[in-house]
């Protein structure tokens, strides 16, 4: 690689103390980006760049790197992720800019997403949402059965499966004008309700998933389709139907 | 939202109807409209339940967005909703907002008139008048240009509503789900583009 193509850019990045404050756009400069680094690498050279100049480091979630574990969360340049489709921010490559660009980055944004520092959001309201039903009661653990004694059509376990690749990023929160959070609570919905094991608690898990999500201050659905655009799994608009199936006859059937 | 937006689109099929005999024939649009003014089911029970289902639609559509609003106090110093999605689906407030400033003009151009005329006036049984009354409202240029324009803000409404309803409903089908859409789509066009003819024709023809 040569030092010729190398990218300058300008980061418009948002630096946050903490939750309580204020927080607010400071601008950088970063000079000779590979473009073949990733997104997140950039970040890093703008941190060694920073903590040399005596500065603090902006703070970023960041994993597996490799587009699993959907710890990244970056706004950037008014998009989740990045601009790409069906990537996380540490598959986005530089190759993606142009030299000379501004590129904004921020935190997701969301009532139910506070900021923690600079460009981190705590993302527990997805937990709660999961421990209000995302889950089998049956303990499968020592006794499992073999997976093919129960018969489950093929188009079913697909959508099922389709559905489990939610990484619960919360890409969708961040890209929904509403800041809601149905296209992870309906993926997390249908992986369950579409298999045998998690039929039997489908209509209460409905009711209790949907509940914690509106306590948790997520926006409503609105049918945009924002979500699904943005979701770097490419979780389907799909199971929001099925979810709200779901919640409607059991909302109807409640005693 | 989606249910009270579902009664509303079969009530505007049915408004369209009946206004669009005007075009053709004027006994057909007097009889009709006749019917419909002093029918005792249409009145009493059908007109009732139309002004329950719009106030719902409206006062839901405004809570809806309000809630929404609050779900992201800190807003993006850059966005680019253009995207992800598309404007009409974003902007159901300003385009429902849009239908309802026209429904207050048509409150005062005919609801208000209309219990006048036969409430005060006592013409209760005047099977003629309508037609009259048609022409008299489409003459003013102002005002088929303001019909004109509410419609076009209708039909963008309808663009999003019409398949939104659908799938807020649980309605989605991998067959059917294309065949929806494409019949929101003809119908947020040929509906609202309907009433613009009929607005045009008589402000032309009269």
């Amino acid at each position: 690689m040569s030092a010729e193509k190398g990218l300058n850019l300008t980061l418009k990045v948002w630096r946050q103390k903490n939750s309580k404050d204020k927080g607010g756009i400071e601008t950088y400069q970063v000079s000779n980006i590979s473009p073949d680094s990733s997104f997140l690498e950039m970040i890093d050279i703008l941190n060694e760049q920073l903590i040399g100049e005596g500065k603090e480091p902006v703070a970023f979630d960041h994993d597996c790197r490799e587009g699993i574990c959907g710890s990244c969360s970056m706004y950037i340049n008014g998009q989740a992720h990045g601009p790409g489709r069906a990537i996380t921010t540490c598959q986005l490559h530089m190759r993606e800019f142009k030299d000379g660009e501004t590129i904004y980055i921020e935190p997701w944004r969301a009532g139910a997403f506070p900021v923690i520092k600079d460009l981190m959001v705590d993302r527990s309201a997805f937990d709660r949402i999961m421990a209000s039903g995302g889950f089998v009661s049956v303990n499968t653990s020592g006794n499992t059965q073999d997976a093919n004694a129960i018969p489950i059509e093929k188009v079913n376990a697909d959508m099922a499966f389709d559905a489990a690749t939610c990484i619960g990023c919360g890409a969708c929160v961040a890209s929904c004008k509403n800041a809601s959070a149905m296209l992870f609570v309906s993926a997390k919905v249908s992986q369950f309700s579409l298999l045998p094991q998690g039929q039997t608690e489908a209509k209460q898990r409905a009711i209790n998933m949907v509940n914690q999500m509106d306590e948790e201050g997520f926006g409503n659905c609105t049918n945009t389709g924002a979500c699904a655009v943005e979701c770097p799994k490419e979780i389907s608009l799909e199971n929001i139907a099925r979810m709200n199936r779901e919640y409607l006859s059991a909302s109807v059937a409640k005693e | 939202m989606a249910l009270s937006g579902l009664f509303l689109i079969f009530f505007l099929l049915q408004h369209l109807t009946i206004n669009f005999t005007s075009v053709f024939s004027p006994e057909t649009f007097n009889e009709l409209s006749h019917f419909m003014g002093t029918n005792f089911v249409v009145q009493a029970i059908l007109q009732p339940v139309l002004a329950f289902g719009v106030f719902f639609h409206l006062a839901m559509g405004i809570r809806l967005e309000l809630m929404n609003r609050k779900a992201r106090p800190v807003k993006y110093a850059y966005s680019k909703p253009g995207a992800n999605s598309s404007w009409v689906s974003r902007n159901m407030i300003i385009t429902g907002i849009t239908v309802l400033l026209f429904l207050a003009l048509h409150f005062y151009d005919f609801w208000i008139p209309e219990l006048k005329i036969k409430y005060v006036d006592g013409l209760m049984d005047d099977t003629t008048r309508y037609y009259p009354e048609l022409l008299h409202k489409f003459e003013n240029p102002v005002r088929v240009g303001l019909y004109v324009l509410s419609f076009v803000f209708l039909a963008l409404h309808l663009l999003h509503g019409f398949q939104s309803a659908f799938q807020s409903m649980g309605a989605r089908h991998k067959k059917y789900t294309p065949i929806i859409e494409k019949l929101g789509t003809a119908y947020a066009v040929l509906v609202p583009f309907g009433f613009i003819v009929i607005a045009i024709y008589h402000f032309v023809a009269h």
